[in-house]
């Protein structure tokens, strides 16, 4: 075994400058898939995180047909029943309340429609970020009453500032008119246009007050202590919920559900992401093809006399594949480490795409990128390199079996 | 005599040749074909953006686009009409519409939406909507109280065609202007979003409801080619004083899809350089082996009075041919795949949420853009090349005696 290792060493040296040139090949593939890989596996994290810590959560409970409909009829009528059951949970590393009202906010000039949503400020914290993009005057605390935090964009359009007063205007749970006067207390910006242009935020118990909620909120939000967990509360959450009331069915959504677009849109990128990959390692597998073509092209009279002299055709085809495995190998090891170290550079320093924090702000993804490596950033590609190219080596290793060592040794 | 040469020396090894020739025709046909699929999506975006309501250029009143209220109106349209007349290209449309951020609500149901005010005979040749309604009928121009809404919303309100909705809006006068309204017809949008954002009215209606008079909020233009936008921006904005008329481009409109265009740009030059680099390997030890293999054959040619500079323009022929054959295949399969899937597209409803989610359309249909497959095919030519130049300088340095000596 070791005299046909150091064979295959030797003959890969044997021609240096080829066996250079073709490891290079695999090691620009194996850094280039591991730099894109780690890059695109950790925008999705940070997008993600960044994404639901605005509003979604990890998990909702709400009522059954509240999320497409989103009518204030459908409410989970005693929060602390459901709350009774996540507190169980294990994994679990947060949960808080909300309720939501679609209402008509005018200031003295302005009128927009916009979701006002009842907050428990306490709890909101561990949830969301909502306290962080406070960039104007101060977060809400659990005893103000007609205070309210606007959306920067809304806060615009209705052209107010802090301290001013805003009247909200909508339908309660009863069908009554919801109405009250609020003051500017603080004004945020997440970045997400959408949101920031159409939510008000109030407490919970002013939003129960107003709009007749008698306890009632529409969804219990929960974050688990990772997204991997998420699962598993969820599975223990349905059983938990399905004991309960039976005339107001309740379910446990998780973010995916909740945000279809946002699993769907990150399939799409990875999907699209694999298909330029692929291409590429296949464009480098028959770039190196004919390095491992050559053995036949070039050593026919070599591979004859070692046939002559008693090597079986197995073995020809075991010392080929030892050749290229190295090559690979050699190849992809150094792709990893140059990879890894550019890849480690970004994410100790962020890349910044120039001009285009606009779009990604919209995507929720951070101005700032770090491409995140991971066993699996690192893993995914070099094995599809080192698959892909082991393919590509077995066509010559077979083929030199079929050599006839008379013939082999006569040709120059 | 190069060329014969040339022609000849790469078939003396055919496998090897086609092999890496093979190498080039894949990464050809793949710059053709994805950056077609790239510019598809882009393409679409871009049409999506313009026919949902923005046109390629907008009129309004100094500074609507910052705050869209209705005390920013164009009270007096008849200016703007005669400006627009005098600078317009002839093959050019344009409609006027009312729109102003509204609440629609039925009995049980309320949300946000823009309430548009649109001449529907004008409009139909310049926005999606014309061709749009799925259910019920387009509006008629003297309907002064249908109502056309989009699927998505007709669906969150539980309602249907025939019912009832009540639009609130602040008139000029600042009061909460309110009034009923039949929906006549339904329509169907690329996006969801657009299907829950805009509702239609005809434009007599809205300038009631709102007491506008005759005041509208924007004129959409169109143009029938895309490069005289600028131009006719530029016409416009000195034909109409800037103190009360602000003209926008949709690449200024639509800040978003100008930016992911910017992006796909670099990003499609980006795969060219990456899928040369990767082949560019091949292609360099290729013709390295092929020249070592005649070491001698050059010493030869050497010794018989060949110049160096005509050895290396020998090996560079080999090369030329060998990427001029891939990138012949290569570029037809590129054209192929596209004609193929042009008709259909490539349907990625099953991925529609997602497909919102980054403001693409649900089905792609690839474009082939002459600047991507003039410049997919230089880089591929001229680099491929300037890396052969390595092993033909080999090649050249070949001393006969050495060479000869070589077995």
């Amino acid at each position: 075994m070791s005299i046909d290792i150091k064979m295959a060493w030797r003959n890969i040296w044997r021609n240096p400058r080829r066996s250079i040139l073709t490891i290079s090949a695999i090691a620009f593939a194996s850094l280039l898939l591991v730099f894109m890989l780690s890059w695109q596996l950790g925008s999705y994290d940070t997008m993600i995180n960044s994404v639901l810590k605005i509003h979604t959560g990890h998990l909702q409970v709400q009522a059954e047909g509240y999320k497409d409909k989103r009518s204030i009829r459908l409410v989970v009528p005693k929060p602390t029943a459901v709350s009774a059951i996540l507190d169980k949970t294990p994994g679990v590393a947060a949960y808080t309340f909300r309720a939501n009202a679609f209402s008509l906010v005018s200031s003295e000039e302005r009128t927009y429609g916009a979701m006002v949503v009842g907050i428990d400020p306490a709890r909101e914290v561990n949830i969301s970020t909502l306290k962080k993009v406070v960039r104007e005057g101060s977060y809400l605390s659990e005893e103000d009453t007609n205070k309210a935090l606007v959306g920067e964009l809304l806060a615009k359009n209705l052209q107010v500032g802090l301290g001013d007063e805003l009247v909200v205007l909508g339908q309660g749970r009863d069908g009554s008119i919801a109405a009250t006067v609020v003051k500017v207390k603080g004004i945020y910006s997440s970045g997400l246009d959408e949101f920031d242009r159409s939510s008000l935020h109030i407490t919970l118990k002013n939003f129960q007050d107003v709009y007749t909620m008698h306890g009632a909120v529409h969804e219990l939000v929960a974050l688990g202590k990772s997204l991997e967990d998420v699962p598993e509360i969820k599975k223990a959450v349905a059983t938990g919920i399905e004991k309960m009331d039976k005339k107001h069915r309740l379910v446990a959504l998780d973010w995916m559900e909740l945000m279809p677009g946002l699993i769907q849109g990150i399939k799409i990128d990875l999907v699209g992401g694999f298909i330029f990959y692929i291409i590429l390692i296949v464009v480098v597998a028959f770039s190196i093809l004919n390095t491992f073509l050559m053995a036949i092209f070039e050593r026919k009279r070599e591979f004859g006399v070692l046939m002559a002299i008693g090597t079986t055709p197995w073995r020809l085809t075991k010392l080929l594949l030892i050749e290229s495995a190295i090559i690979t190998m050699v190849g992809i090891v150094s792709g990893i480490i140059a990879g890894s170290l550019v890849t480690w550079y970004f994410q100790v320093h962020g890349i910044v795409i120039s001009g285009a924090s606009e779009l990604m702000k919209q995507f929720g993804i951070p101005e700032r990128m770090y491409p995140q490596l991971s066993v699996l950033s690192v893993s995914i590609g070099s094995g599809l390199v080192l698959v892909i190219t082991f393919l590509t080596a077995l066509y010559p290793a077979l083929k030199v079996r079929r050599l006839r060592p008379v013939e082999a040794m006569r040709s120059v | 005599m190069y060329f014969r040469l040339g022609w000849r020396n790469i078939w003396r090894n055919p496998r090897r040749t086609l092999v890496i020739m093979t190498a080039v025709i894949i990464g050809v046909w793949s710059m053709i074909f994805l950056g077609s699929l790239m510019r598809g999506i882009a393409d679409q975006m871009v049409r999506n953006g313009i026919a949902t309501l923005t046109g390629h250029i907008q009129v309004h009143h100094n500074g609507y686009r910052n705050d869209p209220v209705i005390e920013n109106s164009m009270t007096d349209p008849e200016a703007v009409e005669t400006a627009l007349k005098r600078s317009l290209p002839p093959d050019s449309r344009w409609s006027s519409r009312v729109r102003v951020n509204a609440i629609a609500s039925n009995a049980r149901h309320s949300s946000g939406v823009t309430l548009v005010g649109i001449d529907p005979q004008r409009e139909t040749k310049i926005s999606f909507i014309g061709g749009a309604v799925i259910q019920g009928r387009y509006m008629n121009p003297d309907s002064r109280n249908g109502i056309v809404v989009g699927k998505a919303l007709v669906d969150k309100f539980k309602t249907k065609l025939g019912r009832k909705l009540v639009l609130m809006s602040r008139d000029t006068d600042g009061e909460i202007a309110s009034r009923a309204f039949r929906i006549v017809g339904i329509f169907n949008a690329e996006t969801e979003a657009t299907e829950k954002r805009f509702v239609f009215v005809t434009l007599p209606a809205a300038q009631q409801m709102l007491k506008l008079e005759k005041g509208i909020s924007e004129v959409s233009v169109t143009l029938s080619s895309q490069q005289e936008v600028h131009q006719v921006a530029h016409d416009l904005r000195a034909g109409l004083p800037s103190d009360k008329y602000e003209i926008h481009t949709w690449q200024e409109l639509l800040p978003l899809v100008t930016a992911v265009l910017k992006m796909y740009d670099g990003f499609i030059y980006l795969w060219f350089l990456v899928v040369f680099i990767a082949m560019g390997f091949g292609i360099v030890n290729t013709i390295l082996m092929a020249v070592f293999e005649r070491i001698r054959e050059f010493g030869l040619l050497n010794a018989l009075g060949m110049k160096p500079g005509w050895i290396i323009r020998e090996v560079l022929t080999e090369s030329f041919f060998l990427l001029i054959l891939g990138m012949l295949i290569g570029n037809s399969l590129g054209f192929l795949s596209f004609f193929a899937l042009s008709g259909n597209g490539i349907d990625l409803s099953s991925l529609a949420a997602g497909m919102e989610y980054f403001g693409m359309s649900r089905v792609i249909y690839p474009i082939i853009q002459g600047k991507d497959v003039v410049m997919a095919n230089l880089v591929v030519f001229i680099l491929g090349l300037v890396v052969s130049l390595y092993p033909a300088v080999k090649a050249a340095r070949f001393t006969p005696v050495e060479a000869l000596a070589h077995t």
